[in-house]
């Protein structure tokens, strides 16, 4: 009992970590299993037949590179016209400036059934052929409001005065973005670039309604989740869980490296 | 090295001018001080120079070189930064290399490292800026500018974000660094004190305009206005009016009593004139030995009000028969008593030391407002007619 009361914040951290990590755990777990029906929901047997044969289902493999490359695509597209945008938002003043800011932020409080139907019934009114550039297009559209509030903050938080610094020691206003402001940002950047990636990648609502027969990957997912999801869909899954935490280890190991390397110096 | 000429520089934000018509030389190689009240427009006026913010009008010259249109990264003109503005990506010899590599150095290695020397940071050269104390990356900025050897060096209240002890060193660092190099320095202020013990000439800014310029000393013992008067350390000012000469002195006379001001010390244009003197140069007596003060010197009679002893001398307010308040510093040089609260005292000062305000000018231009409400509030607590 007094144990309890002593690490009653650690206990319930605990509780709380465990509580968002089982689900994930459990994808984790089946991807190891055999299934014995269409199902894979309980376990009957190990095996690692799903991890040696990724593309063993017809579709899973496709739709997954798909996805990726949807996915890079519009983020890189989103990214370069999110980071223009928040710049001139935040260092003009021009007519209409508030107007954009609202607008801005218009495609996140959308629901996303409402964007991905009316997006399609733009393209068939257009006679756009449905298919992978009206994913892409759909997707930059919802990214780039993500991307400029991520980069607008970063750049409100960066101090003027730096900027003025640079100009006072020989940077013509070109040198001054290379060498002061971009790299100050970059972080920002990079990170409205990682959140735009997971977003595209994750999106069903709006892909579906404007992929015609093109299946990306939760489109496969939710296709096969009618007739059992494939074992493999768990391996790319946990696949894709152990690159995104990889990346974050491995920056946190960098930083960790570069604070020993500081203090040491 | 040339001179550096402000020639009728004005800057107007909307309607309010924040610099107004300022004409100025600044001599090569001085230290230059620009001492001023918050919103004076003298960081304006340094801005200005340093090419980020353009003026409304006026021109600014390098010797006989127009700089007025030349943009921030064209100007041989480098700034120390109030906040220092450090680039945090990058590490101190980075930081000093900075200049130097926009334009397009080749060996930066050894000046850098000459110049971190000289401010005595070798050993931090790669470290980042946050892991410096207040006082390193302050040297740190200063380096960053000096390096690139500018015609003149500007420093905007660069010693404002140090705490008391720093910034005394910061200071005598500074006057160094400044005799090695020898570059003209241009140092932005609110701090008086700073002024005087760091420059060779300050100007007093006030509303946009130099009220004064001039050695620190000068300035002090003889100022001109009664801004200057009252901002340049502590005054005693009386307002009074001119009742004829005496051979080279004024006579003013004031509340009943008449003071001795020479012609030579006074710059009012009317008959109505501010006597003015400074507090240390006051000696204090108890009234009794009134007769021992020399009879060619300024007297007042009045009553102690307060006593602050300060170790190296004591601060008397003293309260005359209309009510105003005075200031006297005495050097704690006297043996057994001094005067004490409630003592009748008479004041008495050499009219050498006394100097001759304009009268139409507010007595109380140049105070802190800080220090007005004080004192508001202090006579309306004073229990009356005792």
């Amino acid at each position: 009992m007094r144990f309890i009361r002593r690490n009653l914040l650690g206990v319930i951290a605990i509780l709380v970590l465990v509580y968002l990590f089982i689900p994930i755990a459990v994808v984790a777990v089946l991807s190891f299993n055999k299934p014995s029906g269409k199902f894979n929901i309980s376990w009957t047997q190990f095996s690692t037949d799903a991890w040696t044969n990724l593309c063993g289902v017809p579709g899973v493999c496709s739709s997954f590179i798909t996805s990726i490359q949807i996915g890079i695509i519009s983020t890189l597209v989103a990214t370069a016209l999110g980071t223009m945008i928040a710049f001139a938002l935040v260092r003009y003043r021009f007519r209409g400036r508030s107007t954009t800011n609202l607008l801005i932020f218009l495609p996140m409080a959308t629901p996303e059934v409402v964007m991905g139907s009316s997006l399609l019934a733009l393209f068939l009114n257009l006679r756009f052929p449905l298919g992978q550039w009206t994913v892409v297009i759909a997707h930059i559209m919802f990214i780039i409001s993500f991307v400029v509030v991520t980069v607008k903050a970063r750049l409100q938080g960066l101090d003027p005065k730096l900027e003025e610094a640079a100009r006072d020691l020989y940077a013509n206003p070109r040198a001054t973005f290379r060498y002061v402001t971009l790299p100050l940002v970059a972080p920002g950047i990079a990170g409205a670039a990682l959140l735009g990636f997971s977003l595209s990648f994750d999106d069903f609502i709006i892909s579906y309604f404007n992929a015609g027969t093109l299946v990306t990957f939760p489109i496969f997912i939710w296709g096969a989740a009618q007739r059992g999801i494939p074992v493999q869909v768990n391996a790319l899954a946990t696949l894709v869980f152990v690159v995104a935490l990889l990346i974050v280890l491995g920056s946190q190991l960098v930083n960790y490296r570069r604070r020993r390397k500081l203090l040491s110096a | 090295m040339e001179d550096l000429h402000l020639l009728n520089l004005t800057k107007k934000f909307g309607d309010v001018a924040a610099v107004d018509d300022l004409t100025l030389t600044i001599p090569a190689g001085s230290f230059f001080a620009l001492l001023g009240a918050s919103g004076c427009g003298k960081t304006t006026t340094l801005r200005m120079v340093a090419g980020l913010e353009d003026p409304t009008a006026g021109t600014i010259r390098i010797g006989a070189k127009d700089i007025t249109n030349l943009r921030a990264f064209q100007r041989p003109v480098n700034t120390v930064f109030q906040s220092y503005a450090l680039f945090p990506h990058l590490d101190i010899f980075e930081n000093v290399a900075f200049g130097l590599r926009r334009r397009g150095v080749k060996d930066v290695k050894t000046p850098v490292n000459q110049m971190l020397e000289l401010v005595e940071l070798s050993a931090l050269a790669r470290r980042k800026p946050t892991q410096l104390s207040g006082g390193q990356q302050q040297r740190v900025a200063v380096a960053r500018a000096l390096i690139n050897e500018p015609d003149v060096l500007l420093l905007d209240e660069p010693l404002g974000a140090l705490d008391l002890k720093l910034r005394r060193q910061m200071q005598i660092e500074l006057k160094r660094i400044q005799n090695e190099v020898g570059t003209t320095f241009v140092h932005v202020t609110h701090d008086q004190e700073e002024a005087m013990t760091m420059a060779d000439t300050v100007a007093i800014m006030n509303a946009g305009r130099i009220e004064q310029m001039g050695n620190p000393a000068t300035i002090y013992e003889l100022p001109k206005t009664v801004f200057v008067a009252n901002f340049l350390g502590q005054s005693n000012l009386i307002t009074g009016t001119a009742q004829g000469r005496n051979g080279d002195d004024i006579l003013v006379s004031a509340h009943g009593q008449t003071y001795a001001v020479p012609a030579a010390r006074s710059t009012a244009a009317g008959d109505s004139i501010i006597v003015g003197v400074r507090p240390e140069k006051m000696t204090v007596l108890d009234a009794p030995d009134g007769h021992k003060a020399p009879a060619s010197h300024n007297k007042i009679l009045g009553r102690v009000t307060d006593v602050s002893y300060a170790g190296v001398s004591t601060q008397y307010l003293v309260r005359t028969p209309w009510e105003q308040e005075l200031t006297v510093f005495e050097q704690n040089v006297i043996v057994g008593d001094r005067c004490s609260v409630g003592d009748e005292v008479l004041l008495h000062w050499a009219p050498e030391h006394t100097f001759g305000l304009d009268g139409k000018q507010d007595v109380h231009a140049g105070v802190a407002p800080e220090v007005l409400d004080l004192e508001a509030a202090a006579l309306a607590l004073e229990p009356r007619g005792e």
